[in-house]
């Protein structure tokens, strides 16, 4: 069962930060979609804040070591350049994509989406985050700002959501080892 | 027979909001503008090659360092302008800055969709 450090790291920011992220949503998004007056008592909706308040924090920074070690640590490998007349490109899986037509558009579509829109998902969390923990109960109170946090979450979900499937598709068909 | 849970459906009030809108009006459209550079840097990279070759920050990363870099710089700098600069104390027209926050984020969403900024590249 060994791992080689590169395939731990895409683990650490695929599987790890990345799951973490998608997964929590629906937590997250149940908790801010609930924080209604005529649904929760005062004390309830404190409580239910405490919860909020930290969800929301730990994943505004998941998703931004989920983005900051794709670029920076995983994407490298990725694109690194095969030496001059290399003919084994398994061990470059950028060129290996675009070396065969059929697997082309795993690169110019799937990764070059992937890694630009992922960026979105750290910065709409963390405006979700500041907004659940500058107003907290009185979040429940606005009636534009839960639902823009809410609207926000969402979008942070769907261009996670985007990224960690092509990244998944993308290690199948051309893993970094 | 009454049921259990009855005496418990009395709601507290809530404190009233004492917190104006401005922070979250500036922290939302600071989103979106932070969301339209992205967008906005992507296909300039892909349009114009000295943009690409200016926002390679980290070599190993190529102009993705520098194109979500500097994204995140502008998103930065906007969300400290106006909210320390302009409207921390203040109720905005939440609205309008909604509708400005949702095109913006849109643009970011649009501009780095690859069919995009490849067709405006000529590729």
């Amino acid at each position: 069962m060994s791992i080689t450090d590169r395939e731990l790291w895409t683990v650490i920011h695929g599987m790890t930060f990345g799951a973490l992220f998608l997964v929590a949503f629906a937590g997250g998004f149940a908790g801010l979609y609930s924080l209604r007056p005529e649904w929760v008592t005062l004390a309830g909706a404190q409580e239910r804040l405490r919860r909020l308040n930290l969800g929301m924090l730990i994943m505004a920074a998941v998703a931004w070591l989920t983005v900051l070690t794709g670029t920076y640590i995983v994407y490298p490998w990725y694109r690194a350049k095969p030496p001059q007349g290399t003919q084994d490109l398994t061990a470059y899986p950028r060129n290996l994509l675009l070396s065969k037509p059929e697997l082309a558009q795993w690169h110019k579509f799937g990764m070059e989406w992937k890694e630009h829109v992922a960026w979105i998902a750290p910065i709409m969390a963390t405006v979700v985050a500041f907004l659940v923990l500058y107003y907290g109960v009185q979040l429940a109170n606005h009636p534009r700002i839960r639902p823009a946090a809410l609207t926000l979450f969402s979008i942070a979900f769907a261009a996670a959501a985007v990224a960690g499937m092509f990244g998944a598709f993308i290690n199948k068909v051309a893993p970094i080892r | 027979m009454a049921h259990a849970f009855e005496a418990q459906t009395v709601v507290e009030p809530f404190t009233p909001v004492v917190r104006p809108n401005g922070p979250a009006a500036a922290a939302l459209l600071a989103g979106g503008i932070g969301g339209a550079a992205l967008g906005i840097f992507t296909t300039a990279a892909e349009v114009i090659p000295a943009v690409k070759t200016a926002l390679t920050w980290v070599n190993p990363v190529g102009p993705l360092s520098g194109k979500t870099g500097l994204a995140v710089i502008v998103w930065l700098a906007s969300w400290a302008v106006l909210h320390f600069g302009l409207w921390r104390q203040s109720d905005i027209a939440l609205g309008r800055i909604l509708l400005v926050t949702y095109i913006l984020i849109a643009v970011g969403i649009v501009f780095t969709f690859p069919p995009v900024y490849t067709t405006l590249a000529g590729e």
